[in-house]
């Protein structure tokens, strides 16, 4: 079984915003809204300057708020490849998914009434193919495979690089992983 | 609903290739298509440019097919020129009008009254109609505005260009040098993959930029140079390398002429007298020579796309080249490569008549190139001199928006009898037009094909992945019918566009439908792309050598080796205005694609942080810039950032469209070209150095 997850290569995303366009189109997400984005911010005084560059999607957490604190049962967790997702029929569009999560991942789809979110392309997986923001990263920066693959290029970049989650000290133990900077695993 | 009724298997999606048109980088796209509508675009993994992705722009091109503001029939001004009034007219109607003018102009003034300005893909079709016309008289804002002072000087140095994609070796690099190319934010798909697989493998990017880039920020060294300064750094550059024995003697041994001369002519260009100059420190200087030279020939020195600056550019890009050529970069790995030999047999076509004038369109620049100079086509519509020019033609480029100075581009206008424009969106120029021709967009058409030459040869198609929407039409359509109403369809003795790539394929010995199939055919490899015992390189320059010392320049009365000159600097309160790129948008051709409008809808100017402060500056409020000649900007939001350098203000280009028919994009944010009043023109080439104007910050504008 599958254990799906991402790593997103800081040092490598130029912020050319390929993959929100693409994954807007893919999943045809409605105006204004967006399942991923690419935050950037700056440290320092000019001329010493530090820019990190960082996309930010669902983290389909392995300990996931949102399922927890979805009244109808509408948010779950996949059991067989750890994915979170959302069985639209039951999604009343409360919203309590989007005060739960930590990751400010979630938006109300208006037209259709429900809670909506990245699915790491989901449907795209299925086919065999990577989701639509890998596929399309100019830089490379987004990697995406299977956890108990050791030949997944996830696995591979996890092992030779440092990586960190977000908001680790939330315990949600994302799925999301992040390698800011040349280093080894601690 | 469309991917629900994929997913039940009600509807297949097909997926056909072409090759993108939102740049002019050609990408090749796989278009997927259900039920006759595009619904996304990707990357074709067999075309170079793509290798499988696409940027932001090129994702979101299905924008440009289903805008609603698309000029969707031909019409005829039914006012004044200008005012915008427009009449629904049939296409018989809109082509007998400029064929009739058209004809009037030639009787009247000859056939080289009539002059083209174009940029990508119309040229295949429009560039024909002129010359069989009887016009010599093209001009592209992608040489005068843009690559020109780069590629002529390379060509002094080099006896070529680097071509586009620029041959650059970046993956293999141990250190890039960025002169203000801010990759990342200027997105030309597979050079920026390279550069992402450079930062990746660890190599050492040394940025010069008087903005904190995003280049910048993946940079080992970021040099905030004072601007205009450049050819000083250059210099300072060469003088150590060349002090210092850093050079590749072996490489300039046997590969270059005049380095005496040059060693003797840069002796005087310290470090110390650089950094008075850009504000750069001299160990910097020094220290940023020795990386350089202590990786070569692992050094890929970018000689930037846009170098058009401050009128001594090709100046600055023969530093450039001579840096290039002292590190031995040029021809070796982790430098520049060589395209391949390969190429495809001529066609035998009907050869143009001979204009009886000569070509005005070179203004009198000993080095202006085919592509012409748009602005001595401007200043002869004028002044009538040496001839007059009566009509312009203006296809897939939007002059007001592409020129500086557009007060003079609206001067030249009043004198025509005759203002056409081919274009997809009513963009600024074209509502200016007398007679407005809708064109379809790529993604309805097709086109010439478009031969890559590389590592490789390729040859991809453009091919209509859906029917034109409303009345538009392709271009390749609109130049025939022209073409028959002008006694003209002898230069195009094809049916069918189809017709004519099927008869170019079979010449060429591409299979049609393979390429039908496949979007891009690349031909099997026979490049050297470097440097070795048995491939030696080939200089088509006059002395067969590269050129450090340039007799070509001397005997034309320029410096045969570059010297740094002083520009003007801003007084105290005022800013240079520099302007660049955002990643989701081409020029001002996109800020109304409604995909890439809502990422970044309205440009900012970019302010220093305490300077900021000190004038009360608060970030996201609206101000107006007001330019060193009075003309006032439409209230755009500042950025107070610590990225940029005091004298500095920066903004995204292309945006405030004058033209109401652009319902999102109109008004939004400044138009940086309409604050370019001044420009410096390079007495080489004739590009216009854009740089080179200076701007007030006044508070509190009242937004619209």
């Amino acid at each position: 079984m599958p254990r799906y997850a991402m790593v997103i290569d800081q040092r490598r995303c130029v912020a050319c915003m390929a993959c929100v366009v693409a994954c807007k189109k893919e999943n045809e997400v409605p105006p204004e809204q967006y399942r991923t984005r690419v935050v950037e911010k700056i440290e320092g005084e000019f001329p010493l300057l530090r820019m990190e560059l960082r996309s930010e999607l669902c983290n389909h957490c392995d300990n996931p708020p949102c399922v927890y604190n979805c009244p109808t049962g509408a948010s779950y967790k996949r059991k067989e490849d750890g994915l979170v997702l959302l069985k639209k029929y039951r999604c009343v569009g409360c919203k309590s998914c989007l005060a739960a999560c930590p990751y400010d991942a979630r938006y109300i789809n208006e037209k259709k009434g429900f809670a909506d979110k990245c699915t790491f392309c989901e449907h795209r997986i299925k086919e065999g193919k990577e989701p639509a923001c890998v596929a399309t990263c100019i830089g490379k920066s987004r990697i995406f495979g299977d956890l108990d693959n050791p030949q997944s290029p996830v696995s591979i970049a996890l092992r030779e690089n440092h990586a960190e989650v977000l908001l680790q000290e939330a315990g949600t133990k994302p799925r999301v992983y992040y390698i800011k900077r040349f280093g080894k695993p601690e | 609903f469309l991917l629900w009724a994929e997913e039940q298997g009600m509807l297949k999606a097909t997926y056909v290739p072409t090759f993108c048109e939102i740049c002019f980088w050609k990408c090749g796209v796989m278009a997927k298509v259900i039920n006759g509508r595009v619904v996304k675009l990707e990357g074709n993994p067999n075309h170079p440019g793509a290798r499988g992705k696409l940027c932001g722009r090129g994702n979101g091109g299905a924008g440009l097919l289903y805008d609603p503001d698309r000029l969707k029939t031909p019409l005829i001004s039914s006012g004044a020129r200008g005012e915008g009034k427009y009449k629904k007219a049939s296409w018989d109607e809109a082509l007998n009008l400029v064929a009739e003018k058209l004809t009037r102009i030639k009787q009247q003034y000859g056939p080289e009254a009539v002059a083209l300005f174009t940029h990508g893909t119309p040229t295949d079709h429009f560039l024909p109609l002129l010359s069989a016309f009887g016009s010599p008289n093209v001009g592209m804002p992608s040489f005068a505005q843009c690559r020109g002072p780069r590629d002529v000087g390379l060509e002094l140095t080099f006896g070529e260009s680097i071509g586009s994609p620029e041959r650059l070796d970046m993956v293999n690099s141990k250190v890039v040098v960025l002169f203000g190319s801010h990759l990342g934010e200027n997105m030309h798909n597979s050079q920026v993959q390279d550069y992402a697989e450079a930062v990746g493998k660890g190599a050492k990017f040394i940025v010069v930029d008087p903005r904190f880039s995003i280049a910048a920020g993946k940079a080992h060294t970021w040099l905030p140079i004072r601007p205009a300064t450049n050819i000083a750094l250059l210099l300072a550059w060469i003088n150590i390398i060349i002090r210092d024995g850093l050079y590749d003697k072996e490489y300039i041994g046997a590969y270059a002429n005049g380095f005496g001369e040059l060693a003797e002519a840069v002796r005087d260009c310290t470090p110390e007298w650089a950094e008075k100059e850009t504000e750069i420190p001299a160990a910097t200087i020094l220290e940023t020579a020795s990386l350089m030279a202590k990786n070569a020939p692992a050094v890929c020195i970018h000689p930037g796309r846009h170098a058009t600056w401050y009128g001594d550019d090709v100046q600055r890009t023969r530093c450039i080249a001579i840096l290039m050529a002292l590190l031995g970069t040029w021809g070796r790995p982790g430098g520049t490569f060589f395209a391949t030999t390969a190429s495809f047999p001529k066609m035998e076509s009907k050869p143009f008549p001979e204009p009886s004038r000569e070509p005005l369109n070179g203004g009198g620049y000993p080095f202006a190139g085919g592509e012409g100079v748009t602005q001595a086509i401007r200043t002869s519509t004028i002044n009538g001199k040496p001839y007059p020019i009566k009509g312009w033609f203006v296809s897939g480029t939007n002059l007001m928006k592409a020129i500086p100075n557009e007060k003079e581009t609206l001067e030249a206008i009043k004198k025509l009898d005759l203002l056409v424009a081919v274009d997809v969106m009513p963009f600024d120029t074209a509502m200016l037009a007398d007679v407005i021709l809708p064109e379809c967009t790529y993604l309805e058409r097709y086109d010439a094909l478009a031969v890559g030459k590389g590592k490789s040869l390729t040859v991809s198609l453009r091919q209509p992945v859906v029917e034109p929407m409303y009345e538009s039409k392709p271009g390749w359509w609109i130049a025939k019918e022209l073409a028959k109403r002008l006694g003209l369809d002898e230069y195009f003795p094809w049916a069918t566009y189809e017709e004519k790539i099927k008869a170019q394929c079979a010449h060429w010995g591409i299979n049609f439908e393979e390429l039908k199939k496949a979007g891009t055919i690349t031909i099997p490899d026979t490049a050297a792309p470097y440097i070795t015992a048995e491939t030696p390189p080939k200089f088509k320059t006059a002395s067969g050598k590269i050129e450090l010392y340039s007799n070509e320049l001397k005997e034309k009365g320029f410096d045969p080796v570059p010297r740094y000159t002083q520009h003007p600097q801003p007084a105290s309160g005022e800013f240079r205005l520099i302007y660049g790129r955002n990643a989701v948008h081409t020029f001002s051709r996109t800020t109304n694609n409604p995909e890439l409008h809502e990422l970044y809808p309205e440009n900012e100017v970019w302010v220093n942080a305490p300077r900021a402060r000190e004038m009360g500056l608060v970030n996201g409020t609206y101000v107006t810039l007001v330019n060193q000649d009075g003309v006032r900007s439409n209230p755009i939001k500042v950025k107070v950032t610590e990225r940029i350098r005091k004298d500095c203000a920066y903004m995204v280009h292309g945006f405030s469209t004058s033209s109401t028919s652009l319902k999102k994009a109109f008004n939004k944010g400044a138009d940086d070209q309409g604050l370019i009043t001044r420009y410096e023109v390079d007495p080489i080439c004739g590009g216009t150095g854009m740089r080179v104007n200076f701007v007030r910050i006044e508070k509190e504008a009242p937004h619209a």
